[in-house]
């Protein structure tokens, strides 16, 4: 039993359930990383548009962005390694000793390791220590033999020597806005340069470690990778299109492009989607969308702050005797224990095979927005086994689009067969580059079973109100106002897990003072205050509920409290007891339970207890009043309301 | 929450066909009664049946050929069974007598008590007409039992099964019924859904009753100054499997009053020393952060934890295509008006209508109950009724945070290699099949609709669990047919679009990838506890044959199994270590083809049978034991001509399968022009036979994919 195990939450049903494996992504593979980040002087120079029509230095989009990624790494997927390495410096400080290489680290971190609470905070500082600290500068100029890049393929190379390829995917990710590096040399030297730097790279890519550009480019000057790195990057034909089409054109929000492209797409599963018999093409399957939840709870010995080894064990519950994890599992049924072997459940489960199974098409109108139990995930063609089902797949697609369709499809997974839409969706870009892939997106579809029939619930022979035209028109002048423009999906940061994390890196690093953290969710008063909204707001207000709105909320039909209704009945009731002749000569217990509460009730005091609980109540609550309590009447007060 | 239902059910000839399976929905529905609520009670009805059995006969006469067949009591086994096996009527039923009859059993048993849990639950195709009313109209009668059937609080679920052959009846008095059954759902708590398909009828009648719970009941804060009354519900939930208890052997045979149950300890020990355990006062959370664990006491959580107001705020209003329905995260609630509350279910219609209208969603902060420690934002989506007893609501959909969005960049299609782009004529096949492989087609009822599909895992796990309970030894029975039609493709419709499907097949060509090592790499990709089964893909059997004879195993296969007997097949031939090994493979292999015939439904194995088939021959040739492999087709053959499975047979000629020649194999005895003489019955030899006429003659070539 692993550590991490948190019992309270595994108590609810022991069978291994299949549903969380859903909701995580795989982490089969962890990820090694090195962010190799150019910081020579024209990445200082050189600007471009950022947030708040501010420019920012390239140098610091770059930064910007490894600050984010490694703040969602940590949340996400804390086991990945990550290491930070600058070029170009003054400073050195690697462990092969080479110039003009600065591998950026804090205590109690190796060079590549899993990123931690200090590496975050300091590294959100380093612009300011930047200069002092480390230096900027040219690392390879006409006359010297020193070649900052190929230094720096080298100690990312050596950095990335832990861990086997098996298990881990490595990758050097590669930021700069020089598209020549060489260009500033001539003849054998810048020859023989380029080749030994092409080599290294190379020796890297067969160690299977993966070298990703994320290049820097301006407006007026576009980052021309034919130049230098598509040799670099071994990118040829189809591939350095796609590569030129991905970077070309969409500077605007550079932040946006290089905080999308720091992830590496990790595939969930493969799937086949069998057409036809005989006709199947292969499908990857991506969790784009996936609650993010606050991490596991380990249990720790709060004397020692320790982990604590948790041993669940199975004990007979008529015996007592410990058992090992028993192969039988029953239900009781018609006064019987129904046995079944875990074997049959599976093969219960089993009623098709482990693929999606196309069964057709309907109009996307069928999809209602109540057919939703979980998050969609996206699949996405591959010809990686099979060529040819890419086209297929786009063929598919462009019809579903067109004629408004989806697929019907049956996942006969082993632990949860379901029927699932399959959605098309269209590529959509922005300036700031993609925001919805080009593929199909899987929607669960919920059975009969899953689905409550609340409507009906309220249903009411007499019929119900429906809104006149007025009322329509004023709802619709209301929604015109009220209305968010430019509101995009995911644009708030969840305020409860902020401040998780917020209030966890204050604990890891001592600090004293817990952060505030903004909550981005709550509505605009400010803008909800301005005039007009106010105006239409009265408008439909007036329509719907007529002059008397304040006093709607007490006042539904036909329904009373039940509290209240019993505190009426107690009201009516405690006028025909002299209480406090019962309480002086000691009658009370001679009163039933109901009849103390008629008192109770009356004076609003908890009625819960047995019935001395209630004597000494009342008793308590007589000395309180005095002798004055004699005449006094509360029905009246509450009858008032209450006609 | 007992309920008190009377079914009434039509057992009348028109019925017959689809009594099947309203035996089967209705004994599930008492199974899960048995397991879920088991003080229910419910007696049940039958019309249309030769017999009459009913109090209303004997008090006032009529009611002819309804036979109560039960009086309302507590459910038991005994019901199950008997509606296991409902008698089949000979009259054409009078479905308002039948109704009266079921409303005279719960008037006499409860009266004017238990309100709001009696129900009647009317299963019929309403093709026969009613019986005229000795005054008035039958509309009057309808009017007046169910103002009766509204005064009694009593609820009524109408499913009307219609199957293509009730159209050809009368029409007239089909229409005439519906609208007496409309009368019904305007007038009272009634609610009448149709049903074409056996599969939407097992889930049209809700088997599991549920009673809904509000998760929030208070304020819609539009703004500080407007505040409607709402209330919240759930309108999806998964309803999971079962969770089964542990089974426990140890107690005594003997002990009758044995639970064996298991009871599940934790103990938390000390990793310094395992024998202290550590007690709950004095254990703290941990929570990681990066590669700390961070402690933080309860009380400390408790006073820096996230803590919002119980409420729900409006933000905003924003255009439907701004938010796209893959970012629904979770199952879905619905807000409806506060019963009772007229403004506020006025004020929600109104909203709702305009927002339909102006194609509008709104964006919403909730906090369901105060001690939440999280708000949920989403999107209120309008429900409009289009009936005057159902007021307008919402649903309301989840959306996700910044924090829970991966963006993850792909190609565009359009800047994918040619190769990857259709062409005008694979795009035409396309539209095609999107277009005609309609699940919903006009003036028809939607194939599958996710509101009338049952569970198949569910509806099959009760019938197991009612068989074991006769039968403990029982192994599990294959998916019943129509449950079937939920997991694969209608193989009528296929049918119907056949031209459609081939020319969609002859578009588009799939080849292996040369450059990938299959068995290889299906052996390192296949992650552990994978739940995808390790099937063979459909493609070219042979070329893969070929492919993978070159590859050599590590761990020694010593068996033909189930999963992947192509791949086993081949390494035990590649075994160098042991001559036996060909024999077992060979062997092996002959009994795998068999199981997977004998097994087939409607063909479902018949496509890895061939791939198997096609192995063993290339395998035979190679190893030069021609003599086995056409024993072993000739009987395979003949075997299947006995049992029926002829088209197992056209499958093989279809696909060119023949006995080894003695060109092939030296050994062999069969000539070259001999090569198909494994067909026992002459008409089926492929040779006098027009590939295009066997196509005709067999669906199942083109449901298997036959070329």
């Amino acid at each position: 039993m692993s550590m991490e195990l948190d019992p309270d939450e595994v108590f609810g049903d022991e069978e291994d359930d299949p549903e969380t494996e859903f909701f995580k992504e795989r982490e089969a593979t962890k990820e090694l990383l090195v962010y190799l980040v150019d910081a020579s002087p024209k990445m200082f120079s050189t600007t471009c548009p950022s947030d708040d029509e501010k420019t920012a230095t390239h140098f610091q989009v770059a930064i910007n962005s490894i600050a984010q990624s490694l703040k969602s790494q940590i949340i996400n997927r804390s086991y990945d390694e990550v290491s930070i390495c600058f070029f170009n410096t003054r400073e050195k400080k690697n462990l092969q000793d080479l110039s003009g290489i600065y591998v950026f680290n804090v205590p109690e971190r190796e060079d590549l390791d899993r990123p931690t609470a200090r590496l975050i905070k300091e590294f959100d500082l380093i612009e300011e220590r930047f200069a002092k600290d480390i230096g900027s500068k040219y690392g390879i100029v006409p006359g010297s033999r020193e070649n900052s890049l190929y230094n720096a393929l080298w100690v990312a190379q050596a950095l990335l020597r832990k861990g086997s390829a098996k298990t881990a995917d490595k990758r050097i990710l590669l930021f700069t806005n020089e598209d020549d590096p060489f260009g500033n040399l001539k003849g054998v030297v810048k020859v023989d340069m380029m080749r030994t730097t092409l080599q290294r790279a190379k020796d890297a890519q067969d160690l299977g470690i993966a070298i990703e550009l994320l290049p820097l480019s301006q407006p007026d000057d576009e980052f021309n990778v034919s130049l230098f790195y598509a040799d670099l990057l071994g990118l040829e034909g189809d591939d350095l299109a796609q590569f030129k089409a991905l970077v070309g054109e969409r500077f605007e929000d550079l932040k946006d492009q290089l905080r999308k492209r720091i992830f590496k797409k990790r595939r969930v599963r493969r799937l086949r989607l069998v057409i036809f018999n005989g006709l199947s093409i292969e499908l990857n399957t991506y969790a784009l969308i996936r609650p993010t939840n606050p991490g596991r709870i380990t249990w720790l010995d709060s004397m020692t702050n320790l982990p604590l080894k948790i041993e669940r064990s199975f004990i007979c519950a008529d015996t007592a005797a410990i058992i090992q994890e028993p192969p039988k599992r029953f239900q009781s049924y018609k006064n019987e224990n129904i046995m079944f072997s875990v074997a049959e459940l599976s093969e219960v489960k089993r009623v098709s095979t482990g693929h999606l199974r196309l069964l057709g098409f309907k109009p996307l109108t069928c999809l209602k927005d109540y057919h939703n139990l979980k998050p969609a995930t996206f699949v996405f063609p591959s010809d990686e086994e099979v060529i040819g089902g890419t086209c297929l797949f786009v063929a598919l697609h462009r019809s579903m689009v067109r004629l408004k369709r989806f697929a019907v499809a049956f996942y006969g997974s082993s632990s949860h067969p379901q029927l699932v839409a399959l959605v098309a969706q269209e590529e959509i870009m922005t300036s700031s580059g993609q925001v919805e892939p080009p593929g199909m997106h899987l929607i669960y579809l919920p059975y009969s079973d899953d689905i409550r029939p609340i409507e009906e619930l309220h249903t009411d022979p007499n019929s119900v109100p429906h809104a006149t035209d007025d009322q329509i028109k004023k709802a619709s002048a209301l929604v015109k106002r009220i209305d968010l423009k430019d509101f995009s999906v995911c644009q708030f940061a969840n305020p409860a897990l902020q401040r998780h994390y917020a209030v966890l890196q204050a604990l890891a690093l001592d600090e004293d003072e817990m952060p505030e953290i903004k909550d981005e969710t709550l509505p605009d008063e400010e803008g909800m205050a301005r005039p007009g909204i106010v105006k239409a707001l009265e408008e439909f207000k007036l329509s719907v509920y007529g002059e008397n709105y304040e006093e709607e909320d007490s006042n539904i039909e036909g329904k009373v409290e039940p509290t209240r209704k019993r505190k009426a009945n107690a009201m009516k009731e405690y006028g025909n007891y002299d209480w406090a002749d019962l309480a002086d000569n000691g009658k009370l217990k001679d009163l039933t339970v109901v009849e103390l509460k008629y008192y109770l009730g009356a004076h609003n005091l908890p009625v819960t207890g047995k019935k001395e609980v209630l004597i000494s109540r009342i008793l308590t609550h007589m000395d309180s009043l005095g002798a004055s309590s004699y005449g006094w009447h509360p029905c009246i007060e509450i009858f008032a309301q209450c006609p | 929450e007992q309920e008190a239902l009377v079914l009434v059910l039509d057992v009348g000839p028109s019925m017959h066909s689809v009594l099947p399976e309203i035996e089967k929905v209705c004994s599930l529905m008492i199974q899960k009664k048995l397991v879920f609520s088991r003080y229910d009670e419910v007696g049940f009805v039958l019309f249309g049946s030769a017999d009459t059995k009913n109090e209303l006969t004997e008090e006032v006469g009529g009611y002819e050929h309804v036979t109560v067949l039960r009086n309302i009591k507590v459910v038991d086994e005994d019901l199950v069974d008997a509606l296991q096996s409902l008698p089949r009527g000979s009259v054409p039923g009078d479905f308002l007598d039948a109704i009266v009859v079921g409303m005279d059993m719960l008037i006499k048993k409860f009266g004017q008590t238990n309100k709001g849990k009696k129900r009647l639950c009317l299963i019929t195709n309403a093709v026969s007409p009613i019986k005229d009313p000795f005054e008035g109209t039958k509309e009057d009668q309808v009017n007046t039992i169910a103002t009766q059937m509204a005064a009694q609080s009593m609820k009524m679920d109408c499913i009307i099964v219609r199957m293509k052959q009730d159209w050809e009846t009368n029409r007239r008095v089909m229409e005439e019924n519906d609208f007496l059954m409309s009368v019904f759902s305007n007038k009272s708590s009634s609610k009448v859904v149709y049903v074409e398909s056996p599969t939407s009828l097992l889930g049209a009648l809700r088997t599991r009753n549920i009673l809904p719970v509000t998760i929030y009941r208070g304020d819609f804060e539009i703004s500080a100054q407007l505040k409607i009354k709402v209330w919240v519900y759930k309108k999806t939930s998964e309803e999971k499997f079962p969770i089964l208890k542990k089974y426990s052997d140890k107690a005594h045979p003997t002990d009758k009053f044995a639970t064996h149950e298991i009871k599940v300890d934790y103990e938390y020990q000390s990793i310094e020393d395992p024998n202290k355990v550590v007690p709950p006062d004095q254990r703290i959370k941990g929570f990681q952060y990066g590669p700390q664990v961070v402690p933080i006491s309860s009380a400390e959580l408790e006073a820096v934890k996230f803590k919002p107001e119980k409420s729900v705020k409006l933000l905003g209003f924003t255009d439907a295509t701004n938010i796209m329905r893959h970012y629904y995260l979770k199952d879905v609630n619905s807000f409806i008006g506060e019963p009772g509350n007229k403004k506020a279910i006025l004020a929600l219609s109104a909203l709702a209508r305009t927002m339909k209208e102006m194609n509008k969603v709104a964006i919403v902060r909730c906090v369901w109950r105060q001690g939440q420690g999280n708000v949920v934002v989403g999107a209120l989506t309008p429900n409009v009724s289009d009936k005057d007893n159902t007021p307008d609501s919402f649903y309301f959909n989840v959306l996700p945070f910044a924090e829970d969005v991966r963006e993850f960049q792909f190609p565009s299609f359009s800047n994918l290699p040619s190769s990857m782009q259709p062409n005008e004529k694979q795009q035409e096949a396309a539209d095609k099949l999107v277009q005609m492989l309609d699940l919903a087609p006009p003036g028809k009822q939607e194939v599958l609709p996710p509101d009338f599909t049952p569970n198949p895992v569910l509806e099959r796990y009760y019938r197991y669990l009612d068989l074991k309970s006769k039968h403990p030894d029982a192994a599990v029975p294959p998916l019943d047919e129509t449950l079937r039609k939920i997991t694969e493709p209608d193989v009528e419709l296929l049918f119907r679009n056949k031209s459609i499907i081939e020319e969609f097949r002859r578009s588009f060509e799939l080849k292996d990838n040369p450059k990938m090592k299959k068995s290889a790499r299906r052996m390192k990709e296949r992650p552990s506890g994978s739940d995808e089964e390790r099937e063979e893909f459909d493609k070219d059997a042979d070329a893969k044959a070929i492919d993978s004879m070159e590859y050599s195993s590590k761990t020694k296969v010593e068996k033909v199994g189930d999963v992947n007997p192509v791949e086993d097949f081949e390494e035990m031939l590649s075994r160098r270590d042991d001559p036996k090994w060909i024999n077992k493979a060979i062997h092996d292999m002959k009994n795998r083809i068999f199981d997977l015939v004998e097994n087939s439904y409607e063909g479902d194995t018949f496509h890895k049978a061939l791939e198997c088939l096609v192995v063993l021959r290339k395998g035979c040739i190679l190893e030069q034991e021609p003599k086995q492999f056409n024993d072993f087709l000739c009987h395979l053959s003949k075997f299947c001509q006995e049992k029926d499975l002829r088209s197992f047979c056209q499958y093989l000629t279809s696909n060119d399968i023949t006995l080894i020649t003695k060109a092939e194999a030296p050994d062999s005895e069969i000539p070259e022009h001999e090569a198909r003489s494994f067909m026992v019955k002459p008409e089926l030899d492929s040779q006098n036979m027009k590939p295009e006429a066997k196509v005709e003659n067999d669906i199942m070539s083109i449901y298997l994919g036959g070329k």
